[in-house]
């Protein structure tokens, strides 16, 4: 890891959130550091994608507050989350299947444009007004994304079309259309084989080395985990069983036992 | 006071048969997710299928007796509904079967123009009565709490008691019946139904059946009431703030919601219409809809949409 | 061979964001309207001008309206008969009421008025959607075909409850043969249209699409639900209460509030269904198809009778019509949910392998 961990950038505080009876979370409190990538591991139905939809306003808990920044906030808006600069993918893909890739990835420059709906009517090729303008310089951020994560060829594609590592690649674009300070990862790398995995992982590594990106990612594959994340928090049936380097938390025995399961 | 109350009654009994027609509109919709827009053009259909062979069956056979006459005009319509129904299915439902429900709501609206013309061409478009003996005199009730009484129809009571007795029927036929278990089991999880062994296309064979009686009954009823012609089948454009209010997915819901629309027609028509000019039944019984849309998106007793991400 | 994108490279974003980028495609579309607007005027007779084609730019231009709401932002609505009918009575009575006016602000204002109406009835759209919000929109047909029928206002307080337009003039130029008419009506299509085709291929049309395919995925990127809704709405309804203006003033002539019944609200919806949701270019064969086949079903069904030796009374030829008006709908449904729009596109892609069959 070589870009150099930062100050904590954000903090869950005593989160639970509970469905009618049902608790998804209880009482969760850790935090991230700016740069780092921090992986949240647990078994099926742990909680773990619930944490991310309470950090992303699309839950809202009954407990605990959550800092972004320095600011805390007990209820967060999704709009709110995301013009804070933390963007995520989805567990189950929810990609805009009746657009195009490259209209998928510019939907993620949504909130960096400025035209409004006036302008946008009277948009011609002749410099009057800025929407045409604007559809450019969006266009090539865009672009540069799709270089890098290597989709060029179907840009002009319906994604409902496309394969499923590929309609992966798009979610994780427009995730970074946002331009995102934290990027939250849901199980980016469920349903691919062990090459789609590879590719997966030096994406993510190099949004972390190059933008410097904050990574908060689920995932399952144990060997993933271990070998990119910097610390890892371990969820177990709502409640927090670990928390620390992946080596601390792989010689954790609630983990273990969580896991595999405690002897008799 | 007791006009009031008269007004009241009127609505209570409209209400009834508003909820006959969205019951048909909430069967099919439990068992199959399909919102058979066609509903009204079906009891327009049965209607008018009732009416014209009550009038052809003593002209082709010569039966005098009248009541022998209206029951095999009844079966007969009874067996017309059931036809549509399979060819409905046949030919339209089971093509469409992956298709959203926005696709489905527009196959029925199509469904409902073709029956409107073929009803038409079929059974001819003037008024045709629907004579089945229920008196048309009112009686007065409670004329020892008001003067002169209250006035009830007869026709509205009889009417409400056929509703009734329909309703119960149906009741029965769902919870006490093997067939009205499958149905149950269907408008529950169409998958999990399918994998016991249950058939999808004859259920929602039966279901279409059960929707085209309730609507013969309704047409029956409205027809008798107001002599059965095109405008009918507006009926559906009626009930569908009963559908609203009372949860898609609810029976009782289609019950309450058509007595509280019922209602608040005709006593918004009564007590506010003089104030703006009139004829605002119609829009005030949307409005109401829509107003507890606001506040209960799902109806009064439907069952909440959760998205899930 | 004639339909090939080889040597056809795109160098800048702007060449590859063109509204047709593909050569042949702009120059058919060019030499369409050039034709529509040169051609047409000088070469149809007046019946095929004032039944045909004057409500077809109409009529496609409120088809278009109901696409963006229908099909891009898949909001369904069965309200626009009643946002056309605000769009015709509010430029009415500023023209009849404000001495002087002139034709095209007139019309603009009625879409304006039209927008405010469709932005208000389409605030349950933040709540519900799906049927539910259907029926909502019920509630704005059927309060504005009450509004229109019993406020006397709204027609002048004149005893016939209708409204009447005449004496149509623009820059002082009198509108008064068919083809004057057809050509005014015309242009406003073609801005519009224009218009509305940058909008649906902007920011905002990708947050409607955006809505219409997964909203709570939208939220989460910084889209506002309820901006890109009412936006929607209000684009929608301005455009479809032109329409309604141009319909009123242009096709009618003079009009009482069954002109925009529930009945139209149904024929708009096939008109884009059939045509092709999200698809401007669906708008316009929609709108054709649901203009020329009553105009075709009433020749040909004669015609074919005649063959039988049997008559056709006018009532059986508008029950047969609608028959075969429910019957094509539910056909097409069935054969090609995407409409006559995708037909297009699926006879491009053809075209691109042809004489190769693949």
């Amino acid at each position: 890891m070589s870009r150099k961990v930062g100050d904590v950038i954000l903090d869950v505080q005593n989160i639970s959130l509970a469905f009618g009876g049902v608790k998804a979370l209880t009482d969760i409190s850790f935090n991230v550091r700016e740069h780092e990538v921090r992986a949240i591991i647990g078994p099926n139905g742990a909680g773990k994608s619930s944490m991310l939809n309470c950090i992303n306003g699309v839950y809202q808990p009954q407990h605990g507050s959550i800092t972004f920044r320095g600011k805390t906030f007990k209820h967060m808006n999704s709009r709110q989350v995301a013009e804070m600069g933390v963007a995520r993918t989805f567990q189950n893909l929810a990609l805009f299947k009746g657009m195009s890739v490259l209209d998928n990835l510019m939907t993620g420059r949504n909130l960096k444009m400025r035209s409004n709906l006036l302008m946008q009517a009277i948009r011609n090729p002749f410099g009057i007004g800025p929407a045409e303008r604007e559809e450019i310089e969006q266009r090539a951020v865009v672009e540069r994304i799709i270089d890098f994560l290597e989709i060029q060829a179907y840009r002009k594609t319906p994604v409902g079309r496309l394969p499923y590592g590929l309609q992966k690649r798009v979610d994780l674009g427009r995730a970074l259309a946002m331009e995102p300070q934290v990027l939250l990862l849901d199980e980016p790398m469920a349903g691919m084989n062990v090459e789609e995995k590879q590719d997966m992982s030096r994406f993510i590594l190099d949004i972390n080395d190059e933008y410097g990106t904050t990574i908060v990612l689920i995932e399952h594959d144990m060997s993933v985990v271990m070998d990119i994340s910097d610390r890892v928090v371990v969820l177990d049936y709502g409640k927090k069983i670990g928390d620390g380097t992946p080596d601390e938390v792989r010689r954790n025995e609630n983990v273990i036992a969580a896991y595999l399961g405690v002897a008799h | 006071m007791a006009f009031f109350l008269e007004t009241l009654l009127g609505g209570l009994m409209a209400g009834m048969l508003y909820s006959l027609v969205a019951l048909g509109f909430v069967l099919i919709f439990k068992a199959s997710g399909v919102f058979n827009f066609a509903q009204g053009a079906m009891v327009l259909f049965a209607a008018l299928a009732m009416a014209r062979f009550s009038e052809w069956i003593p002209q082709w056979t010569g039966i005098e007796n009248k009541v022998l006459g209206d029951v095999a005009a009844f079966v007969i319509a009874a067996l017309i509904m059931f036809a549509v129904a399979w060819l409905i299915e046949r030919l339209v439902l089971r093509h469409l079967v992956n298709q959203e429900g926005a696709t489905l709501l527009m196959a029925t609206i199509g469904i409902t123009y073709f029956m409107e013309g073929l009803g038409q061409s079929l059974f001819g478009s003037s008024i045709y009565k629907i004579d089945i003996g229920m008196p048309k005199d009112p009686i007065f009730v409670l004329e020892s709490t008001f003067q002169g009484g209250v006035l009830i129809n007869k026709e509205d009571l009889y009417a409400a008691l056929i509703a009734a007795t329909l309703v119960a029927l149906l009741s029965l036929f769902f919870q006490k019946t093997a067939t009205g278990r499958a149905l149950r089991a269907v408008a529950d999880d169409h998958q999990a139904a399918q994998s016991i062994g249950i058939a999808l296309s004859r259920i929602w064979v039966i279901v279409w059946c059960v929707a085209g009686v309730v609507a013969l009954v309704a047409g029956m009823i409205w027809g008798s009431k107001l002599g059965v012609q095109f405008s009918l089948s507006t009926v559906a454009l009626r009930a569908l703030p009963v559908v609203i209010l009372g949860g898609l997915t609810s029976v009782p819901g289609a019950i309450i919601g058509g007595l509280i629309i019922g209602v608040g027609e005709k006593l918004s028509e009564v007590y506010l219409g003089p104030y703006v000019g009139g004829g605002i039944e119609i829009w005030f019984a949307y409005v109401l809809a829509l107003g507890f849309l606001l506040i209960r998106p799902q109806g009064l007793f439907g069952e909440k949409i959760i998205d899930r991400v | 061979m004639l339909y090939r994108e080889n040597g056809q490279f795109k160098t800048t974003y702007r060449a590859d964001q063109q509204i047709f980028p593909i050569l042949q495609d702009r120059v058919v579309v060019l030499l369409f309207v050039a034709f529509a607007i040169v051609a047409v005027p000088m070469l149809a007779s007046d019946y095929l001008l004032r039944a045909i084609l004057i409500p077809f730019v109409i009529i496609s231009l409120a088809a278009l309206g109901v696409n963006i709401l229908v099909g891009y932002c898949g909001q369904i609505s069965l309200g626009s008969g009643a946002f056309m009918a605000v769009g015709a009575y509010g430029a009415y009575n500023v023209i009849a009421r404000i001495p002087g006016m002139p034709l095209i602000p007139a019309l603009l204002l009625g879409g304006f008025f039209a927008m405010l109406f469709g932005m208000f009835f389409g605030l349950p759209s933040l709540r519900v959607k799906g049927l539910y919000l259907a029926v909502a929109t019920l509630a704005a047909q059927f309060f504005a075909d009450w509004m229109f029928l019993r406020i006397k206002w709204f027609t002048l307080d004149n005893s016939s409850d209708s409204a009447a337009v005449s004496n149509l003039q623009v820059f002082g130029y009198a509108l008064e043969s068919d083809a004057s008419k057809y050509l005014f009506c015309l242009a406003f299509l073609i801005v519009i249209a224009l218009a509305a085709k940058n909008l649906v291929r902007g920011a905002i049309g990708r947050e409607w699409m955006a809505i219409r395919d997964m909203d709570v995925a939208a939220a989460v990127i910084g889209i506002r639900p309820m901006y890109a809704k009412l936006s929607a709405f209000a684009v929608s309804s301005f455009i479809i209460g032109v329409a309604g203006a141009l319909w009123g003033f242009f096709y009618l002539g003079a009009w009482e509030p069954a002109a925009f019944s529930v009945d139209q609200s149904f024929r708009l919806l096939f008109m884009v269904i059939i045509g092709g949701l999200g698809s401007i270019m669906g708008s316009f064969f929609g709108a054709a198809f649901i203009v020329v086949l009553p105009i075709a079903l009433s020749q040909a069904l004669p015609a074919i009778a005649g063959l039988f030796g049997v008559q056709i009374s006018t009532s059986a030829l508008s029950h047969a019509e609608l028959m075969v008006f429910g019957a094509l709908i539910v056909w097409f449904l069935i054969v090609e949910p995407h409409g006559l729009a995708r037909l297009w596109s699926i006879g491009k892609e053809k075209l691109r392998r042809w004489p190769f069959p693949h």
